[in-house]
This record gives structure tokens, sequence and C-alpha cells, in this order.
């Protein structure tokens, strides 16, 4: 605004007509961000239900049936806590990925490195008998370490090679396949148990705590999840090394003009994200088999992604998300009793991580507009209402 | 922006101007009339008949075309592809194409290569390229947003010529620029716009470019002219044999930095002149270290700097006005106050201690200080927003600017690289500017200024070198050099020190530089 020939009383009169211009228009936006935050979950809510009643429809079966069969039995007090349990390495596995997507990296190799990171944990406690207090944080340090090791591979092959992150953490995850194939065997790191192979059990010791709930316990590896998630908020949204991540995240060449060395952080951001997914494995190895065997649970790294991009990235989202997979994994279960198809569920989960994807992409383009052209209007009608008065002109 | 209550009619056959600060609308009212967004009231009438455009094809149908400040065009491909890209159902891919291309330039003296590599063209064939586009999809009304930005005086002139040409051939040519001098001598009518309205309408024989100024900003035209020197003999910046060679699109090693050396004093600004690709970006970018050369040093007040990151540099005190705002100098989806940290993440106010003071523990940001210094700087820079937590994409460009601006000299810089510092700039926010960098070149304040408007180049600058294929070749003194003495050794055909009343190009270019003086 030019001041030419503006008395101080007058100036002093503008900042104030323009100080509650501000009040009122940061009210606003902020009601509206709140408006916009809810259209998006609640649109790809009502679309995923809309859809997936349109395919249960399709298979002769009825929609509304299934989905009170779902409610019903995914309230029962067993299945929340089957459902807590289950959500316990999905938010975990979501949040691995979740570092490397806040910065355009697609850590597609979380569950390589889960499986890679609990089998030399587990390894690593079967052979050891300390007290539990040192050997758990020893077991969990090992996963995270070796876990961070197997994706930081991936890391510095970018940044000294220019290789894509997706294509080495593919190939990894069938490079960890083998390796674990290859050391679990008799003569090497596993002992046989009926047709399985697994490693030597955890002593005692070194069994991670549970929270007694009605009829089974809940996993006392919750806490780690919970940690994950308050580190993930507070590193990324309040410390100097979370802005420089994020700032990569949103335009590369803008943080390497900051002062950020971006190859520094590809590879940080590669081990933290390994180092999270080698936290994946634990409540299975430490709240319920006690050993890596050729049944540990895989395919959870790939959960994970589809967890992230529905929880958008952020630690409620995700853990929301976790949830929901939780639940519709449980009660697909019962669905089938019913004679619903056993793959509803997965077309379910397939419908809603797309339907949410689109909903939030469609919603944060409209609010970008919205906000554009708001800034525009409110300029225009501040500039206006500043030019009825006598004095800005020479 | 937003517009309200515009009114402008465009005779046929004629090149109307389009004026205005920048965030003034002039953009959005050009996106309308191109079908890119769509008006919430008015109407828009073609050869008297209303028309609805919902898309730049409905455009395009109804014979407008449009010449994008940023060119939009496939770098490698040929000149004829890219023109029938997209277009493949006019005259076909072949034979008919080339003949249609080669009677458009003919007709308008285009001078067209169609088997030409659009990346071996320099930017005013470029431009050609893109009117071709649109005349070649029958473009009746042609319109050029800031045509004139990105060239020499040379260019500007042969531009103007094919202006002329459209014109004669019954074409209408609407033509935005910030430029009063190139609006007068280019136009044969001239509407103003202020603050998303139009505010006059005018004809180029009864205005001065003064006139032209006051109605579009209020108040009288800035100069950039900063007579009194300040220059001292204390070297804060000294390059010495800077080279840098990259592998262009061809495989091909070639040096874009070819032994550069300089030396800036403090309270002294270096203006480097020169057509855009001969090496100004390389050579910001060496100095902010975002490019390692292969040779040569750098020192800054004292200190080598030659190996230290980019971020060991800010810290030391150079601050960065980067060309391309965009790219390198915002998070265009962060808040404001998240761009206020951004290059700064290190230093106070955005700085707070280690997480429970602890040493070894993540150092944290201080949002608290992030924030209330934004406010200070919109407040401060007269940066037109609604609030600091806005992304930064949704102000106009000038703001922008204003607050890149305000950024980096609240960090109070030893060395200021302003690189096209005013470009896309609003008069008002440009007198802004150059106000800024004046007051702290008083306070020592040492400034590479890198800019494509050769009359800020000569106006603010202290000293004047011309980069030319990645060397410097030629110096002039800014009191007495003129914009064409400086366009001839920017192509190429002048080196040395540019001496204004011996050299022989002076008798050709004399009048007119009389005239610009």
């Amino acid at each position: 605004m030019n001041d030419l020939g503006e008395t101080p009383e007058q100036r002093a009169l503008h900042r104030h007509l323009e100080d509650r211009y501000w009040l009122r228009l940061r009210g606003r936006f902020s009601k509206e961000k709140l408006i916009l935050a809810l259209a998006a979950p609640v649109l790809a809510i009502v679309a995923a239900l809309v859809l997936s009643s349109l395919v249960i429809a399709a298979s002769g079966k009825d929609p509304l049936h299934a989905f009170s069969v779902m409610i019903d039995f995914g309230s029962k007090s067993d299945s929340q806590v089957w459902i807590v349990n289950k959500a316990i390495p999905y938010y975990l596995s979501a949040a691995a990925v979740a570092i490397g997507f806040r910065m355009k990296l697609f850590n597609i190799g979380v569950d390589g490195q889960y499986r890679v990171a609990a089998f030399f944990a587990a390894a690593v406690g079967g052979a050891l008998a300390l007290p539990g207090a040192i050997q758990i944080p020893i077991i969990i340090l090992t996963a995270m370490a070796v876990g961070a090791v197997w994706a930081g591979i991936a890391g510095v092959l970018k940044t000294t090679r220019g290789v894509s992150e997706v294509i080495t953490t593919i190939m990894l995850n069938s490079i960890a396949g083998s390796l674990i194939g290859y050391f679990l065997s008799e003569d090497k790191l596993a002992v046989k148990d009926g047709n399985l192979f697994h490693t030597t059990n955890l002593p005692d010791s070194s069994h991670f705590f549970t929270i007694p709930t009605d009829p089974k316990p809940i996993y006392g590896t919750i806490v780690i999840a919970i940690a994950v998630g308050l580190a993930y908020w507070f590193v990324l949204g309040r410390t100097r090394f979370g802005f420089d991540l994020r700032a990569v995240g949103r335009s590369e060449p803008a943080a390497a003009a900051s002062g950020v060395s971006v190859k520094r952080m590809v590879v940080t951001s590669m081990l933290l994200s390994g180092a999270v997914a080698g936290l994946v494995g634990m409540p299975t190895l430490l709240n319920v088999s006690y050993n890596y065997g050729t049944d540990f649970p895989a395919g959870i790294g790939f959960t994970g992604i589809a967890i992230a991009l529905l929880g958008r990235n952020h630690p409620i989202g995700m853990a929301l998300a976790a949830l929901l997979w939780g639940f519709l994994e449980r009660t697909g279960i019962r669905l089938e009793f019913e004679d619903y198809a056993q793959e509803i569920v997965e077309v379910m989960q397939g419908i809603i991580v797309l339907c949410v994807v689109i909903a939030y992409e469609t919603v944060r383009r409209y609010g970008l507009r919205v906000q554009q052209r708001k800034v525009g209007e409110e300029l225009s009608a501040r500039a206006a209402g500043t030019n009825d008065k006598p004095e800005v002109s020479a | 922006m937003a517009n309200r209550d515009i009114d402008i009619a465009v005779r046929r056959g004629t090149v109307h101007a389009l004026v205005g600060e920048n965030g003034a609308g002039k953009s959005t009212l050009m996106k309308i009339l191109y079908g890119m967004q769509k008006p919430d009231e008015g109407t828009i009438s073609i050869n008297g008949e209303r028309a609805t455009l919902h898309s730049p094809a409905d455009a395009i149908a109804r014979g407008i075309g449009m010449v994008h400040q940023h060119f939009m065009l496939a770098d490698n491909l040929t000149v004829l592809e890219n023109t029938v890209l997209g277009a493949e159902g006019l005259h076909g891919i072949g034979g008919r194409a080339r003949q249609r291309i080669m009677e458009l330039s003919d007709a308008y003296q285009l001078g067209i290569r169609p088997d030409e590599l659009v990346e071996d063209l320099g930017v005013a064939d470029r431009q050609r390229v893109e009117i071709l586009k649109a005349l070649y999809r029958g473009a009746r009304t042609l319109i050029l947003d800031e045509p004139t930005a990105v060239l020499v005086p040379q260019e500007v002139d042969a531009l103007f010529a094919n202006l002329r040409e459209l014109k004669a051939e019954g074409l209408t040519v609407v033509f935005i620029s910030h430029k009063l001098g190139e609006v007068l001598s280019v136009a044969d009518a001239i509407t103003v716009i202020r603050r998303g309205t139009t505010v006059a309408s005018v004809s180029p024989g009864e205005t001065t470019p003064k006139q032209l100024a006051e109605l579009m900003v209020g108040s009288e035209l800035p100069t950039p002219e900063t007579r009194e020197s300040t220059v001292t003999d204390a070297p804060m910046l000294t390059a010495e044999g800077l080279r840098l060679s990259a592998t262009d699109s061809d495989g091909v090693v070639r040096a874009v930095l070819d032994g550069v050396s300089f030396t800036i004093h403090k309270g002294e600004v270096l203006g480097i002149a020169g057509v855009e690709g001969n090496g100004q970006a390389e050579l910001v970018e060496a100095v902010m270290g975002m490019r390692t050369p292969k040779d040569g040093t750098l020192t800054l007040d004292g200190a080598d700097i030659t190996r230290l990151a980019t971020r060991g540099r800010r810290e030391g005190g150079i601050g960065y006005i980067p060309e391309d705002r965009h790219r390198h100098a915002l998070l265009l989806e962060a808040p404001l106050w998240e761009n206020r940290i951004l290059g700064h993440a290190t230093e106070p106010p955005n700085a707070g201690g280690r997480l429970f003071g602890i040493p070894g523990l993540p150092r944290l940001l201080a949002l608290r200080g992030a924030r209330t210094d934004s406010a200070r700087i919109v407040d401060a820079y007269d940066v037109r927003t609604p609030g600091i937590e806005v992304t930064a994409a949704s102000l106009s460009g000038g703001n922008q600017q204003k607050f890149i601006v305000g950024r980096e000299m609240s960090h109070r810089p030893k060395l200021l690289i302003a690189a096209h510092p005013t470009r896309g700039v609003d008069v008002g926010a440009q007198a802004q500017i150059w106000d800024q960098i004046r007051a702290a070149r008083r306070e020592g304040l040492a400034v590479l200024l890198i800019s494509a408007d050769l009359d800020e180049l000569i106006g603010l600058s202290d000293t004047l070198r011309v980069m030319y294929r990645g060397r410097l070749v030629a110096d002039a003194d800014p009191a007495t050099v003129t914009p064409q003495e400086l366009g001839s050794a920017m192509t190429g055909t002048a080196s040395g020190h540019l001496e204004h009343p011996d050299t022989p190009q002076d008798a050709a270019w004399g009048p007119a530089s009389e005239e610009e003086r």
C-alpha cells in the first residue's frame, strides 16, 4: 500500500481496519479448513459404501445384511481385542512407509525389511538368556538396525548410482526371502519342529507384557506403536530435521537451494523408514510366536502401503486406517460363514483405498482453488474498501 | 486474483495493450478470455456474438490463440512436430502441415525453420514458434502474455515488426506488458487495469509513460537509478577462475562457466547482463553451493567458502533471491510461515534449542518465532495476503516475491544474490524491492544482480559485466552505457570495455539512446 500523503491518524486507522480483517479471515479460513478436512473422509466413506454395495449386490447377495453382520460381529469384545492386536503391526508398517512418502520416496520394501529384521532379532534373542529388561531392548534394537541396513542399501544405491528406490526395494524383498530361507535350516540358525523350521524360542524373560482384557489380552507392544506415532508426529512437525525432510518432499530444488543436502536426506530417511519397518515384526515375535518360523506372517509391508495411503500419512489417520483394516479382516471371516464370497472383503479394501485417494485429491485441489479465489476476493474487497478513502494517490 | 467490473473492447485489426500491476488481475482476465477459467458474472462477445468459453479448445475454435509467458513447447521435438501436436486433424502431420507452416511463416515473416529442434532455438525463436502454433490453429486474435520480458532490445524490435505484420493482415493482438515505453510504441489502444477493474482506456497518442504509470499505481513511476556511490574498497565476494562444465542433452560436455573471475566490494552492486542460458544461472548456483565448480575459488568476507555446503554459505551471510521463485524459493503448498523457515531453519528466529536442552537430541524449530516473524515481514514488506496460514501458492507473484525479499533481508545478509529480483513484479513492488536493495547497500551489502531487464541493471548497478557463453566478455560503466550497447555485447557482437562515445555501434544507436536517457 502506498502511504504517500497519509497522516499518522489515517495510518493507524488503516492498520486497525486491516488487523480486524485479518482476524476475521483467519477465523474463516480455519472453519473452512475443518469443513474441507471432514469433507474428504465423508465423501470417501459414502462412495466406498455405495460401490461395495453395488459389488455385493452384483454377486447376488444382500449388501445391507452383509454390513449388519460385519457391524454385529466386529463390535463383539473378542473381535475388538483381535482388531486392536492386528492393527499394531499394520500401524508400524504404515508409519515406516509414511516416512518415505513424506519425502516422495516409495519404500515398497518394508515387507522384506521387517522380515529380515524379525528373523535376525529372533536369532539373537534365541541365543541370549539375559534379564528381560536388557534382552528385550537388545532384540528391538537389533531389529531396528537390521531393518535400517536393509532399507539403507536402497538409499545408498539411489544416491550413488541413481537407481530408483522402487526397483531396489522390491528386489530386496525377494532377496530377503531367500536370505531367510538360507539361514532357516537346521544346520544354521533354526530348529525343526514338526514340519516347520523356526529359530530357537526366546527365553521367557524376553516375552513382552500384555494388557489383560476380556476375553484375551491386548499385546503390550501397542506401546511401541504409540511411541512411534508420537515420535513421527513430533519429529516431522517440530524439529529441524523433520522440516528439512518435508521440504525435500514438497520441492527438491527448493530444499536444495535452502541448504538441505538432498542426498544425505534420502539416505537418512531410508534408514529411519527401515528402522521403523524393523519394528513391524516385534508384536508377533515378542507377544505371540516368540520365534521366527516359516509360518511368520508375511505381506504386512504391503498392507502398510495401503494403510499409509488411507491414513494420509497422518499419525492419527493411519491409526484409524489400521483399525479399519483389522475390522474388515475380522468381519471378513464372519462373512464367509454367512455364505458371502471370501474375496468380498479384499474387494472392499481396494475400493476404500481408491475412494480415499481420489476423494482426498479432489478435495485438496478444490480447497486450493477456493483458497486462491478467497485470497483474491478478500484482497480486492480490502483494496476497494481503502480506495474509497480520500488519501492514497498522488 | 479476482476481477470485478472489467470492461474491455478490442477492435479488430489492432494491437491492444493491457497494462497494470501484477496481481491487478491481468492474468486472470487472460485466462478467462482463453477459456481457462470461468467468470462468475459477465459476458464475452466475439465478433458481436456472445460466447461462452468452457476450455481453451472453445477459445481456439473461436479463433483466439494465446502465447503464454512461459512457453509450452516440447524441447525434444522439432518445430514442425510442436506445431502439429494436438492439431493433427487440421493438416495432418506431413507435407500438408509443412506447407501450411511455410505459408504462415512467409505471410507474417516469422522465419520458421520447421525441422529445427526446439531445444536448439533461442528464446525469440521459441516465441515465434508459439505465435506460429496459435496461427496454425486458425487464431484471428492473439493474446501475448508479457512477450517482451525475456527478450533483448533488438529482439523486441523484431517481435514488434511481426506484430505489425499480423495487424496489417487483419489479425487482432492483445498484448500484456509492464514496460510502458514498449506499450506506447506498439499499441493502438491501451486499457489500464488496477486492482481487478479497468480504470482507464487511453490511446497512445494522448498519453505519456508517466501518466500511464500514474493510472496503474496512483503514484509516480519509480526508477531504479542509484547514483550516489556507496562502493568501498573492502572486497566482500571474490570469485577466482570459476570453471564448470555440464553435459547437454546431446551428451556433449561443454563449459558453462569458463574462467569467471570478479570481485564485489562492500556496498557494491555488480550487475551481470546476458541473454538467458549463457551461464548466469550456473554462476548463481556455483556461488550458492548448489553446483560444485571443477576449478576456482570463492572467498566471502575473507573466508574461503569454496568447499562449504549451501547451508553453511547461507549461515555465513549469503541471501538468495532465485530466478525461479516457484522452484527454488518457495514450498508452494506449505503455509507462508513455513516458507519463512525455508533456507533459514538453522538461524533465529526459526531455530530453537535441542529437545529438552540435551546435546545429541534433535534440534527443534521455534514455530512461534517463525509465525511472529512471518507476520512482521507481511506487515513491513507490504505483502498483500489475508494471513500467514494461507499457502504460498495462493499469493500473486509480486507478493510472493516481496515475501521472499523480506525473508532474505531479515537475516541481514553480507552478500545478496538477486536473480531477476523484479521479474513479473508490479511497479509498486518493484520500487519497494529496489529501495530495499539500495538501503541495505548503504549499510555495506554486496549484491550480485542478474537481470534481463536492462533498465534495472543499468539503474541499480555500480559495475556492469556482460556474460556470453560462460565467460564475462565485456564490462561497462552503468552511468554511460545504453541498453542497445549492452544488447550487442549480450549477443556476442561486442566485447571488452563498452565505451559510449567511441564505439562505431554508437552511431547507429545514438538517436535511440538519446531518447532513452
